[in-house]
């Protein structure tokens, strides 16, 4: 007699080693797994809060500055290795992993105004209000050997800023003019400029290397060809720059950090209008930085806080702040895009977490792909109201918060005026201009 | 003490009145003009009695009150004096003169003389005169009429001979004993039609079926033959239900009752019951498979029942002795009881069956009840009717002596009855039998016909009787069974017949149309589907029992009906108390006010499930579903379909294979941790720099990338 029964054979299923891998049989019958909508959407939902609930951004802190840290940089080949500059001159190189300054150097009398590596990452420049641009070797000095500067260049004006070619060794200053040296030289190569203004910083472009885009105090951004001796074209804006950023992963597209607490993203082909608007600092935006990704970029603000954009988004992701943050002055993205550097007013470094509650460390296989998973989400539900709503969720200072208020009403005030004004004046005199435009006044060739 | 005297000697004559009419009242002298003399006479000793009351045994003379010359010859009376005239004084003064001589021999002669004779001597009549005479004097002497008497014939003589004193009383009594039942019992059906109560005539007809089908059990075990001729009966009923359009639901009623169950519960209810109804009562019975058993029964009742007993079965054509033995025990009890119970003997009844029966206990019980407060209503009119029956008997004074009479007489005429077997009296159906006898009893028809309602009422009887309205008769007839049952149960193939005809009493239609259950109660042994039957429905019935609290269909319609109130827009009222008037505690505004500061709000549009019995349509937003509907639709979409699908189509592991799952789940940028991940280069998307000063040649790039880029670098120069 033939008995039927279930007979499984363990050989089919147990384990020898933990690196076997058994099929695990599975029914994708549809009807076997009903509301898929709203078991995800739950799911969702449980995502977001635990984003929420695990978003705990800073790292720690870099402290021994003595004065406000004025200028950061990123060493090319060691994630490790972050370089900063003060307002009294001192440039400290710390060691990220250790959380530890590695050396100081007192480059310069006054600010150091900025600092850059060379794309070896051998030495690094220093500028500073002594109006001189110093080149510095990485590696500390030996042992009895004085700390000195590997070259030394003195200039006639006060340079503002400084930026190494990506892949030359080619640097440009900015100040009265933007000058372009040639590392062994001790005069520029060419020196360009554009009206009579001060220029508060310069960049080379990652990608198009011998493009770069510095921006000056009459509220313009001017666009130079290292290998031409005259600028490309500027756009002038309603107020005043402070730096820009260029797109490591999009050749044409920078971001600038205005005044008007705005940041605008252009495609330097076509400068009339921004791409992006990004609002929502209230106050002036000091200091950009692009993700090595090219997806996301952080800025820093006069409003004691850090925000971080989406290339795409004109409103902000994520905001930083802590209690004891004043006026971040510089910020950068880290070369492996995981964590945020900001220096601010009050003598310390900040180390963020790029992604507020992303995990630390290594990730199983199967964490990283609950990871992905909610993350998909996330993105999949994000414009259910409920979802957005947590996920937009952040606690603010009182300060940002408030003005933030003030603003919204500002705002109002003048989106009002304007309806009115369009109302009340004759069909076609007043013209309705869109916000992307509002802030560009002219371009220039 | 006179008084008391006198009204002794009063009750003594009239003791002895009655006497005298009982020895009056035979049907040997049966004459009225006696009667009429009598009642003068009884008159005329009444008043003397009367006039004895008080006190003064004087004697009365006779005075002339009027002066009067002459005093007439035809007025002369004896009265006064207390003698009797007599012819002799009168003609004593005529002696005493000559010339009256002549007068006094006349007088002597027609003294002498006796009186003529009318009507003439046999002699003178028969003497024919005329040949037509002679011939009708041979005709009447060959048919032995009566010539001279016209009254009897001689076999009336005969006949009249034949019936002894006995006899003859106590078919009297017999036929007094039927008047006063059926005067009850026209009595008491009359009142029971009275009855108004629903319940009552339910409790009724439950307990009419109850016992009926208590009946066909013991019918079934007892004479199968009997209860399959029984059965159908009922089988034919059944088809009778079937071709009619009884319980179908197609009448007016059952029509309304359909509009009105969506709402009412009642209704709903009720059509369910008829539905019910129908189906019983048009469900066969399957009677043909119990061959078996019928022979078993038959068997049965064979060993049972004693040969003589059987004997006696078969050879009754007419009645049947143990019928008749039973029903003398019925008169015998009936006997044994107190006349006065006789208006209510209902309720004695119930008290039988209450020891007969414990499952029809209850309604019993309530029938009783009823009874009761009935009785005790109209126990003042019962005791007046009982009256009537004895005033009907003109002779009889009280109705005490004459039922006892007649039931003694009754006794020795079911005695009689035994011997010979040859009438069948029945102590309830007396009234039927004597209505039946009528014919042959010439004597009795002059005693019958003195009540010509009476016989008319009778005859009612039996036409209700006919029609199945057997109140009347079903009544007394427990009494004598009960007894049977309790007392000779060794009679029981006797019962048998006398069940079948109760059970023809009892109308098939009205036994069918009260309760099947029971009724397929009966057939349960039968067959093997039935008994799946019952129990499909005891699980049905289980059910019922286990979700007997909630009532969906009413919490339904009751949360629909809260809904639309809800959804009501309401008036608004702005009237301020005090306003203009007085105002304070119990002070209400006007309504002359109040109907001015009422805004009313339009009706609003109608709801749409307003002709959906069965749905709730919430036509105001959720707010709760609200907070997790999308409210607009999201920038990179163009229509609201694409971005459901998006949303439709599920990611997660639990609907996609593995392998889609991960497809599905990569992130858009991946990076390795601890890796620095450098600017994009031409040559990483597949552009090589072949000049410094342009980018834009392509070619394949064979280096792998760090970075998955999604993007690529467009080609284009700079100006």
């Amino acid at each position: 007699m033939k008995v039927k029964m279930l007979s499984r054979n363990p050989d089919n299923y147990v384990r020898e080693t933990k690196l076997d891998l058994q099929r695990v049989p599975r029914n994708y019958d549809p009807t076997l797994h009903p509301f898929e909508v709203p078991r995800e959407y739950v799911r969702a939902l449980n995502a977001t809060k635990l984003e929420r609930v695990f978003a705990k951004p800073f790292l720690g802190s870099l402290d021994g500055h003595r004065d406000g840290v004025n200028c950061l940089a990123k060493h090319p080949k060691s994630l490790a290795t972050v370089l900063s500059g003060a307002c009294d001159g001192e440039v400290r190189i710390w060691n990220l992993t250790k959380r530890k300054c590695i050396r100081t150097i007192q480059a310069h009398e006054g600010f150091v105004r900025g600092i850059c590596t060379r794309f070896c990452g051998t030495s690094f420049f220093t500028v500073g209000d002594d109006k001189t641009v110093k080149q510095w070797k990485m590696d500390g000095p030996g042992y009895g050997e004085e700390e000195e500067p590997l070259h030394t260049i003195l200039g006639k004006t006060v340079y503002t800023g400084i930026d190494h070619h990506w892949k030359e060794a080619v640097f440009a200053t900015c100040g009265q003019q933007v000058d372009i040296w040639d590392e062994q030289r001790t005069s520029p190569v060419c020196s360009m400029t554009w009206g009579f203004d001060s220029i508060s910083s310069v960049k080379f472009n990652p990608i198009e290397t011998f493009l770069l885009g510095s921006c000056a105090s009459d509220r313009n951004i001017v666009l130079y060809d290292m290998r031409q001796a005259t600028p490309l074209k500027k756009v002038i804006l309603d107020m005043r720059t402070n730096t820009i950023c260029w797109n490591p992963m999009e050749a044409f597209i920078f971001t600038a950090a205005n005044e008007d607490y705005n940041l605008y993203t252009f495609d330097m082909r076509a400068l009339d209008t921004p791409v992006m608007v990004h609002m929502d600092h209230v106050s002036a935006v000091l200091d950009v930085d692009y993700s090595p990704t090219g997806k996301e970029f952080v800025s820093a603000s006069f409003d004691k806080s850090v925000r971080i954009f989406p290339v795409d988004k004109s409103r902000s992701r994520e905001v930083y702040h802590t209690k004891r943050m004043q006026h971040v002055i510089c910020v950068k993205w880290t070369s492996d895009s995981k964590y945020i550097m900001c220096g601010s007013d009050e003598m310390n470094i900040r180390l963020w977490k790029a992604n507020a509650s992303e995990k630390l460390g290594v990730l199983t296989s199967r964490e990283k792909a609950a990871k992905d998973y909610n993350q998909k989400l996330k993105e999949k539900f994000q414009h259910h109201p409920h979802i957005k709503g947590i996920a937009c969720h952040c606690h603010l200072p009182k300060s940002i918060y408030s003005q933030i208020q003030e603003q919204r009403i500002m705002k109002e005030a003048r989106r009002r005026k304007e309806v009115n004004r369009l109302k009340h004046s004759k069909p076609g005199s007043v013209s309705v201009v869109s916000e992307k435009k509002k802030h560009i006044v002219a371009v220039v060739k | 003490m006179n008084v008391v005297q006198a009204a002794e000697s009063l009750l003594a004559l009239s003791q002895q009145e009655e006497l005298e009419d009982l020895s009056k009242d035979d049907p040997l002298s049966p004459s009225e003009d006696e009667g009429d003399i009598d009642g003068e006479r009884k008159h005329k000793k009444l008043l003397e009695a009367i006039s004895s009351l008080d006190g003064k045994n004087r004697r009365k003379l006779a005075e002339r009150s009027e002066a009067s010359l002459k005093v007439s010859e035809f007025n002369v009376t004896s009265e006064g004096s207390g003698e009797k005239l007599v012819l002799s004084d009168l003609l004593g003064p005529v002696k005493t003169s000559s010339s009256l001589a002549a007068v006094k021999k006349q007088l002597n002669r027609v003294k002498s003389k006796k009186t003529v004779e009318l009507p003439l001597n046999k002699e003178e009549v028969e003497r024919a005169r005329t040949p037509l005479e002679q011939e009708v004097f041979n005709l009447l002497h060959k048919n032995k009429q009566p010539v001279t008497d016209p009254l009897l014939t001689p076999v009336e003589k005969a006949s009249l001979k034949a019936m002894s004193l006995e006899e003859a009383k106590m078919h009297r009594a017999e036929l007094q004993r039927a008047r006063a039942l059926q005067s009850y019992y026209e009595a008491r059906a009359r009142r029971e039609k009275k009855i108004k109560s629903k319940k009552y005539h339910k409790v009724l007809k439950k307990g009419r079926v109850r016992k009926a089908l208590k009946e066909f059990e013991k019918l079934r075990k007892v004479n199968p033959t009997v209860a399959l001729e029984e059965l159908e009966k009922i089988e034919k009923a059944r088809m009778m239900e079937r071709m009619s359009l009884k319980h179908q639901n197609s009448g007016k009623w059952a029509k309304s009752k359909a509009i009105m169950a969506k709402y009412d519960l009642e209704a709903r209810q009720a059509m369910q019951e008829q539905l019910a109804r129908n189906k019983e009562l048009t469900q066969k019975l399957q009677a043909a498979s119990d061959s078996e058993e019928e022979e078993e029964g038959a068997e049965e009742e064979g060993e049972l029942v004693p040969d003589a007993v059987n004997e006696i079965q078969m050879d009754a054509n007419g009645p049947n002795p143990w019928m008749l033995r039973n029903h003398s025990r019925g008169t015998k009890e009936i006997k044994v009881q107190d006349p006065e119970q006789l208006p209510e003997p209902v309720a004695h009844e119930a008290s039988e069956n209450e020891e007969e029966d414990r499952p029809g206990a209850e309604e019993e019980i309530l029938l009783n009840e009823f009874e009761e407060r009935r009785s005790l209503r109209k126990k003042s009119g019962l005791s007046q009717e009982a009256k009537l029956v004895s005033r009907q008997e003109p002779k009889d004074s009280s109705s005490q002596e004459v039922l006892s009479e007649l039931r003694a007489l009754s006794q020795k005429l079911n005695q009689e009855n035994q011997q010979s077997g040859k009438q069948n009296v029945s102590s309830v159906r007396t009234v039927l039998a004597v209505q039946r006898e009528e014919p042959t009893e010439a004597e009795e028809e002059p005693l019958l016909l003195q009540r010509p309602e009476r016989a008319h009422t009778m005859e009612k009887l039996e036409e209700l009787g006919k029609e199945g309205c057997f109140q009347n008769k079903e009544v007394p007839r427990p009494v004598g069974e009960g007894q049977q049952s309790e007392r000779n149960p060794d009679n029981q193939p006797g019962a048998p017949k006398e069940k079948k005809r109760k059970e023809q009493m009892i109308d098939l239609q009205n036994l069918l149309t009260t309760k099947s259950s029971s009724v397929k109660s009966l057939a349960v042994p039968m067959t093997v589907e039935e008994l799946e039957d019952e129990e499909e429905r005891d699980q049905k019935q289980m059910i019922k029992e286990a979700f007997a609290g909630d009532d969906v269909i009413r919490d339904f319609l009751k949360e629909k009906r809260e809904a639309v109130e809800a959804s009501k827009p309401k008036d608004v009222d702005l009237t301020l108390p005090g306003w203009g008037e007085w105002g304070g505690m119990g002070l209400k505004p006007s309504a002359k006010k109040r109907r001015r500061f009422l805004i009313k709000t339009p009706e609003g549009p109608p709801r749409k499930d307003k002709n959906l019995p069965n749905v709730i349509i919430n036509e105001k937003r959720n707010v709760h579903a609200a907070a997790h509907q999308v409210r607009v639709l999201p920038y990179p979409f163009t229509h609201h379909r694409q971005f459901e699908r998006t949303i439709q189509t599920p990611i997660g592991s639990t609907w996609n294979t593995q392998r889609a799952f991960q497809k599905l789940t990569t992130p858009k940028v991946v990076t390795k941790p601890g890796h620095i991940i450098k600017p994009i280069k031409a040559e990483d998307v597949g552009y090589r720099s072949s000049s410094r000063s342009d980018l834009s040649v392509v070619q394949r790039n064979p280096k792998q990338l760090s970075i998955r880029h999604k993007k690529h670098l467009k080609k284009n120069s700079v100006d």
